[in-house]
């Protein structure tokens, strides 16, 4: 039994998360108006790699899996987009969601079947090699895909057609539209993830996680789990994808490729994948960092090499993960002082 | 039979490649339980560095029968950066989570791609010049270069080679106690630390021999490698992970597949290796030969 004084606090600390939380939102509400249109669209596609990374922890920070095949779903999110506009000739953000998230998720639910079968290092290995599998197809079947040219996307009416973005300023104005629109939609994401990690369900793949025997034992369904935590950690990944289909104006099989899903485990990473907020804050320092990377040097792989080595080396939780630990060394001193 | 004469030929050719590689992938694996994402940039290093002696070797005149040695040398210039990358990388790594170990080497295999564009620049490189030391073979109606020959012939070498360091030397009776029980090998008195070395350079001189053979007849272009790793990564899955014969006889399954893929199904034949790999690993999961 809890005793009350215990309850309180974590009703304090939950109020808290959520004043925090909407503070957060807030603020990104009202970053356009103070930084300039380049930034609006670099923070949009942090938010879309923060979503792709906030997916992909539900399998390594949650229930121990890793993937290095995530670029899969991110990839068939980015092309079903592409092939609606192509063949189905269906011009409406809305659509492209409604009808690009069951096609993720039955993509993830056929792969994950199949994948959690292992753990460890092979469940690696069979992530990397599936998810290859579309890579490879992408690239050869010119004729459906483009090959390496990709397929074009254009600017999609927003809130079935309210929205539109055609004549003067139209990129502008869409940047400025679909950064409030990849919010609401990351902001429902997160809330979303926070709610599954902290059912039962989450509950039982964190069991999974630290005791497969144990968990077992308790009469956890091992691999249903695994594979429901498969099926949401893809559809998240695919949802990003088809958010960042429009905002990138073109699919290349390079989203598909395997190093793609090696940037989503470096993101989660980066910013912890032992916290629920870490994937998102490494989605969004990700994404700044490649871009730094990309526009200072001509080697910015070997400096985000350089940055991923250091980070395993000396700083293992990540930014969130680092931070938490530093506030904790402050308390303590200051618990010491008092 | 021309036709067939030449596909079997070039299957062999290609699987004698695939072998290096993955031979060496698996020896590190089997040795120090690490999947090395690194393993096919070591590869394109090692065609990189014979590309570029063979290139200065011509310039100075050298003839061409001499340059030959430039294949073994570059893949020992592989073997001793392997020989450093392992206890400064990866020995601080062994004692942590496995996913940790997979990222140290993703984060290796960055730094080197851009080592190889920062040291040899985005230009792919040639040493073609190698394979006219050897004559062409004419047989009905068909040409083959001899130099594949000489390929198909180093891999055979090498496969023996390295079996004969496995189980027929004293270091293979050291390098099999280490891989099966660390602690014990190490209270048994066994270097453990220079066993980990030794064997992480005859991996990395197993890839770089692969790209070094392989460049006279392909140019080094800087995506080599991580094509190279993928495809060694099926092979393994086929073959089982730390397992030698498991390498070699997924080394001939995948250049079987491929071979024929390119004549007769080029759009999928990557999709259906990697769906041959899927297979297997749901199938018996630890490969063909794997204990894993």
């Amino acid at each position: 039994m809890m005793s009350p004084e215990a309850i309180a606090p974590a009703w304090r600390s939950k109020l808290l998360l959520l004043v925090a939380a909407l503070v957060v939102l807030v603020a990104l509400a009202l970053l356009p108006h103070f930084v300039g249109l380049y930034q609006v669209q670099l923070f949009t596609y942090g938010l879309i790699a923060a979503i792709a990374a906030l997916g992909f922890n539900l399998l390594l920070g949650y229930t121990g899996l890793l993937s290095f095949g995530h670029s899969a779903f991110f990839g068939i999110g980015a092309y079903t987009v592409a092939f609606l506009v192509r063949d189905a000739d269906i011009h409406a953000m809305e659509l492209y969601i409604l009808i690009g998230v069951p096609i993720a998720a039955l993509l993830s639910a056929l792969l994950g079947y199949i994948c959690v079968r292992h753990t460890r290092i092979f469940f690696g290995i069979l992530t990397l090699a599936l998810s290859q599998v579309l890579w490879s197809l992408a690239l050869k079947l010119f004729w459906t895909t483009g090959g390496t040219d990709g397929l074009r996307v254009p600017r999609p009416p927003l809130l079935g057609g309210m929205l539109t973005f055609t004549g003067s300023g139209a990129f502008s104005r869409f940047i400025n539209a679909y950064y409030y629109y990849v919010l609401v939609i990351f902001a429902l994401c997160v809330v979303l993830m926070w709610v599954i990690v902290h059912s039962p369900f989450g509950k039982a793949l964190q069991a999974i996680r630290d005791n497969e025997t144990r968990a077992a034992f308790l009469g956890i369904r091992i691999r249903r789990f695994r594979w429901m935590a498969f099926l949401i950690s893809g559809t998240f990944t695919g949802l990003a994808g088809i958010l960042w289909a429009p905002l990138n104006g073109l699919t290349t099989p390079e989203i598909l490729y395997w190093p793609f899903s090696g940037e989503i485990v470096f993101a989660a990473l980066l910013g912890g994948f032992r916290n629920f907020t870490g994937p998102i804050i490494g989605g969004v320092v990700f994404t700044y960092l490649k871009s730094y990377a990309v526009a200072t040097t001509e080697y910015w792989q070997m400096l985000l090499g350089v940055v991923l080595v250091l980070l395993v080396m000396v700083l293992p939780t990540g930014i969130v993960g680092g931070l938490a630990a530093l506030v904790r060394l402050l308390r303590g001193k200051r618990k010491q002082a008092a | 039979m021309g036709i067939l004469t030449l596909q079997i030929l070039n299957s062999l050719y290609y699987a004698s490649v695939l072998f290096l590689i993955s031979a060496g992938l698996n020896l590190i694996f089997g040795v120090m339980r690490i999947v090395n994402m690194a393993h096919g940039t070591l590869y394109a290093s090692g065609a990189y560095v014979t590309a570029w002696m063979v290139g200065r070797g011509i310039a100075y005149g050298v003839p061409l029968y001499a340059l030959l040695l430039c294949i073994p040398v570059g893949a020992l210039v592989v073997a001793a950066v392997g020989a450093v990358i392992e206890p400064v990388l990866l020995r601080p790594f062994y004692r942590r989570a496995e996913e940790y170990q997979l990222l140290i080497t993703f984060g290796l295999l960055l730094i080197l791609q851009d080592a190889l564009l920062m040291i040899w620049g985005g230009t792919p490189r040639s040493a073609d010049p190698l394979m006219d030391t050897f004559p062409i073979i004419r047989f009905g109606g068909f040409v083959y270069p001899g130099y594949n020959l000489l390929v198909v012939g180093i891999g055979i070498v090498a496969a023996i080679a390295l079996w004969a360091i496995i189980y027929r030397t004293k270091f293979g009776v050291m390098l099999r106690a280490t891989s099966q029980d660390r602690r014990m090998a190490s209270a048994l008195g066994l270097n453990v630390g220079l066993i980990f070395v030794a064997a992480f350079a005859i991996g990395c001189f197993m890839a770089g021999l692969g790209g070094a053979i392989i460049v006279p007849i392909q140019t080094a272009v800087l995506d080599m490698g991580i094509d190279a790793l993928i495809l060694a990564f099926v092979v393994v899955v086929i073959g089982g992970l730390g397992s030698l014969q498991g390498a070699l006889v997924g080394a001939l399954i995948v250049a079987i597949v491929r071979t024929a893929g390119i004549q007769f199904f080029p759009e999928i034949e990557l999709a259906v290796l990697y769906l041959i790999a899927a297979i297997v690993l749901l199938v018996k999961p630890t490969g063909l030969f794997g204990t894993a």
